[in-house]
């Protein structure tokens, strides 16, 4: 049927273009997390874990910082569960990155719900939620998996291999996922100007927390995004009212 | 075997703070004041993540790290292209570094 094929293969070459295209976004992250992986997977093996536990550490939970902390805190002897419940504090940002996406993401596709949940990062939210002219779900998996698999690759061969890069390289490469935020901040800034005010009191309030070490790491970062957010509400709020 | 029951701990507490809002919120009518917030929340959590971590993404050499940084807000203050500054702000840290002798 001629008609048929008509519809369908020009829908399959965009699905895979699509594809294509979230790879090829996920570029600066995949650099990014291989030192940082390669660091887990030796300090892993350092701590005496197997590489199955090594492997699946980045595999099931796909959260470098508190895997990182993880590792620190058993080799304190610290409560499993104790680890267990630090690590929902700390990666409960994601759950105010899951919201503002929750609004931006297909979410009708119910079968991929999960396996998107699972892929959001600080650095593919970053991307989402800045870059919106690809919001399809071929491009969404296709960048986080891409970085999904530069995580976990890195984990294998920093278990494997040890610290194969070059020390000076991996110290420079330390800046890979700072400078990719701020290169999607920055066109932001220039297409609205409050966006920096709101980033600069996120930015101050964490670092000021950071400084106080009152609070956990994981509060610090939910107290800054929680309240710089709610700023930007109630001062653009007015702003808005104003131009309409 | 206790190591895999830890793992899969944090593997459950961490997937569904990610996974809820999408099955919830996006169900919601949410009032005007809420929709607000969300709307600010990636330049709260841009901001949030590049301070005051950037500073400090080079352990002992914070020079570098900071001139990475210029770097990276000078170029992508004139070219919108992602890579080349990743790319450019790695090699202005990396200068910094051989330059003080690491």
């Amino acid at each position: 049927m001629p008609m048929m094929a008509n519809n369908i293969y020009p829908i399959k070459t965009e699905h895979s273009n699509e594809l294509h295209k979230g790879i090829l976004a996920s570029i600066p992250i995949f650099i990014g997390y291989i030192p940082v992986a390669i660091t887990f997977g030796l300090l892993a093996k350092a701590t005496g874990l197997t590489l199955l536990e090594s492997f699946l550490f980045s595999a099931l939970v796909f959260a470098g910082a508190s895997q990182f902390m993880a590792l620190q805190l058993m080799s304190l002897g610290v409560a499993h569960l104790q680890i267990i419940a630090i690590t929902f504090i700390m990666n409960f940002r994601h759950f105010l990155m899951s919201s503002y996406l929750s609004t931006l993401f297909p979410t009708h596709e119910h079968h991929w719900l999960p396996f998107i949940s699972f892929g959001i990062t600080d650095e593919s939210f970053a991307y989402f939620s800045t870059q919106k002219q690809n919001q399809g779900k071929h491009f969404i998996l296709g960048l986080q998996y891409s970085a999904y698999a530069s995580w976990v690759g890195g984990t294998v061969i920093g278990y494997l291999f040890g610290a194969i890069i070059p020390p000076i390289i991996q110290a420079s490469m330390g800046i890979t996922l700072y400078a990719l935020f701020i290169a999607l901040l920055i066109p932001e800034v220039k297409k609205f100007y409050p966006a920096a005010i709101i980033a600069g009191i996120g930015g101050l309030t964490h670092s000021f927390l950071t400084w106080l070490k009152v609070f956990s790491p994981g509060w610090n970062i939910i107290i800054a995004i929680f309240s710089a957010a709610i700023l930007g509400a109630l001062l653009m709020g007015k702003d808005e009212e104003e131009v309409q | 075997m206790n190591v895999i029951l830890l793992i899969v701990g944090m593997m459950v507490v961490t997937f569904f703070p990610r996974y809820l809002p999408f099955v919830t919120i996006s169900k919601w009518n949410l009032p005007g004041f809420v929709k607000k917030f969300l709307r600010f929340i990636p330049y709260a959590a841009l901001g949030t993540l590049i301070l005051p971590g950037a500073v400090m993404a080079i352990p002992g050499f914070p020079w570098a790290a900071i001139v990475g940084i210029i770097a990276a807000i000078l170029f992508s203050w004139f070219r919108r292209e992602i890579i080349l500054t990743v790319v450019i702000s790695i090699f202005a840290a990396y200068l910094v570094l051989y330059l003080s002798g690491y």
